[in-house]
């Protein structure tokens, strides 16, 4: 380009770059911060103040205490079940229910579309769902975390709008072989929205990995808690008590913090480790979103 | 269609019963397309559309051993007592202060970061900057609130022993009812900020480049070429966005709100959700907190419909 630059874009670019350069430390510092704390000694820790940049002495004690908890290991377990069943079924119901309202051969489809979009902005809420969940004999039962977000309409419009993108003529020929409705779906239609499925499964299991509010209304049984759910005992409500009978009183408090710090890595890193590879599929998802309205 | 074609083959026989029986028969040859069509579709009626009818236990003292159907009527009394309530005004002014703050100090955030990143002329940093924004949002509340926790707790917590090393008194962040919306604010700023950016980078990169040529063939600055160029070309999206902020102004989040709530900031930090969860699922009011949710999904409906017709009064595309 053989534009030149006035002195003051000149400023202002460099400006520009300093102020993402902290924007970008302050987003990433607290990871940082809880990444050395977690591996520091937790007496040396206890007495540390200030910056942290480089663990101070080193210990993994915190996490053996977190590995050994039986409730982090549980709500762990629990979590995976319910990220890859929950997910497989929202998989499978959004699938279906998209291809069915792709098809323009549908009876009364505009109505059904309707009564999808009008649950995106009106719903019965939160005690009714209880109610109806209890009265289906679901609440305290894995099913609870399951069924009933089992579609999001917004991923099902999305869906659609991906199905309907696909050109009719090759569903036409295969019908002309004589294929059916659901011949099309799994050997035509979902072979070929492979991006738009794999923006579904991220969307989906990011969901229930990170969501604790079914399980917060739906379980009370602890042996069924997912992760995020023994997260919040730990992290909001202090109760690292129980990870470490044995420890003399003075060490507790100090080895409580590192407890806290241990467990936020255990429970994050699978996401920020797969992240950066799956970056450009989240990305992709926003803007296919974006493209409905 | 071929429900109308077939019709117009048989202009003069009785139209009702051809139509009927043609309908049956497309629907006998497209049996798979229905039984695709049926799981979604019951999944919609019982999760979806049961509960919208157990709404109507708003007006009545529901008892669970008799269900929605049996249940004695109560008329409007469950709303009577939710607006004459004291707390409703606490409630009201709790919610509604969060929403405007959220729409006023986090909603302008990724358009103006998105602003600055478009002008970061290194790809390369730019591409690193955009991940590293990105991260937070895959954080779970959880987490994130707990790392506010770490950082701003007043034993030891990084941020108050930088207060204490200025000199000033520390400040119990997470416990004081003063903090309480900026803590809310700044969260949700920390960790959605960012990703909120990636509607409008992808809305950025659409504008033809020689728009920006030919304004600078005349004379325009960066500034001018700002205000005449790149906000026009995202204006749209920023008001589809509004719209869409606006139809969820009251869902002030519970899964954050609810990790933010302890007995010393009840008071600024109770909203309409949290209030529906307490009273209902700890107390097991149910038809009263039921009468509490279906007035905030009333509110938030009217919010949702007003601010579509407004931006289609302006000559915006709405969102319906």
């Amino acid at each position: 380009m053989t534009y030149k630059r006035s002195p003051g874009e000149t400023v202002f670019s460099w400006f520009n770059i300093g102020f993402m350069l902290s924007l970008c430390f302050v987003t990433l510092y607290p990871f940082i911060y809880i990444l050395f704390a977690s591996i520091s000694d937790p007496a040396e820790m206890a007495r540390f103040r200030g910056m942290l940049f480089y663990p101070q002495g080193f210990s993994l004690d915190a996490y053996k205490a977190v590995l050994e908890n039986p409730m982090v290991a549980t709500g762990y377990r629990n979590t995976l079940f319910y990220v890859t069943a929950g997910t497989i079924i929202n998989l499978i119901m959004t699938t279906l229910g998209a291809y069915a309202l792709s098809r323009r051969n549908v009876y009364f489809k505009n109505s059904i579309m309707l009564i999808i979009v009008i649950t995106m902005v009106f719903n019965g809420g939160l005690i009714p769902s209880f109610l109806l969940v209890n009265n289906l004999g679901m609440l305290n039962t894995p099913w609870a975390l399951l069924l009933p977000g089992a579609i999001s309409s917004f991923n099902l419009i999305i869906m659609r709008t991906a199905f309907q993108g696909i050109p009719v003529s090759l569903e036409e020929s295969a019908r002309i072989d004589g294929a059916n409705d659901w011949i099309i779906l799994s050997r035509i239609i979902i072979p070929l929205s492979m991006p738009v499925i794999a923006v579904m499964i991220l969307w989906y299991a990011v969901g229930h990995w990170n969501s604790y509010f079914h399980a917060l209304v739906y379980l009370r049984d602890r042996e069924l808690f997912p992760l995020q759910l023994v997260l919040r005992e730990i992290l909001i409500s202090n109760s690292t008590d129980n990870m470490m009978t044995g420890a003399a009183a003075g060490d507790r408090m100090d080895i409580g913090l590192t407890i806290k710090y241990a467990t936020i890595v255990v429970s994050t890193l699978p996401i920020l480790v797969l992240y950066p590879f799956l970056q450009k599929y989240f990305v992709h998802g926003v803007l296919i979103g974006a493209l409905k309205e | 269609m071929k429900g109308q074609q077939a019709v117009r083959l048989h202009p003069d026989h009785k139209l009702k019963s051809v139509k009927q029986s043609l309908l049956m028969k497309d629907i006998i040859r497209d049996r798979w397309l229905y039984l695709i069509l049926l799981p979604g579709m019951l999944y919609f009626v019982v999760f979806k559309y049961v509960p919208m009818l157990g709404l109507m236990m708003a007006f009545e003292n529901y008892q669970p051993h008799l269900g929605f159907l049996n249940s004695p009527w109560a008329g409007f009394k469950h709303f009577e007592r939710f607006f004459t309530e004291p707390q409703f005004w606490t409630l009201f002014r709790n919610t509604i202060l969060l929403a405007i703050y959220n729409l006023v100090f986090f909603f302008p955030l990724p358009i103006i970061l998105a602003l600055m990143l478009n002008e970061v002329r290194q790809k390369l940093f730019k591409r690193f900057a955009q991940t590293l924004l990105y991260l937070p949002h895959f954080v779970s509340w959880v987490v994130a609130v707990g790392i506010f926790y770490i950082l701003f707790t007043t034993e030891g917590g990084i941020v108050n022993e930088f207060i204490a090393k200025l000199g000033f008194e520390k400040i119990p962040f997470m416990l004081s009812e003063d903090w309480f919306r900026t803590m809310i604010v700044s969260q949700s700023i920390w960790k959605e900020a960012g990703w909120g950016t990636i509607i409008f980078l992808a809305a950025l990169a659409g504008v033809d480049l020689q728009l920006y040529e030919a304004a600078r063939m005349d004379g325009a600055g960066r500034w001018r070429q700002l205000w005449h160029i790149t906000l026009p070309a995202i204006r749209s999206t920023i008001v589809i966005l509004f719209i869409l902020r606006l139809g969820s102004f009251l869902d002030t989040g519970f899964e954050h709100i609810f990790l933010m709530l302890n007995s010393m900031n009840r008071e600024v930090g109770e909203v309409f959700d949290t209030y529906v969860y307490m009273k209902g699922l700890t107390q097991g009011q149910y038809s009263y907190s039921a009468a509490v949710g279906l007035f905030k999904s009333l509110v938030g409906l009217v919010l949702v419909l007003g601010a579509n017709w407004a931006a289609k009064k302006f000559g915006e595309e709405g969102i319906y």
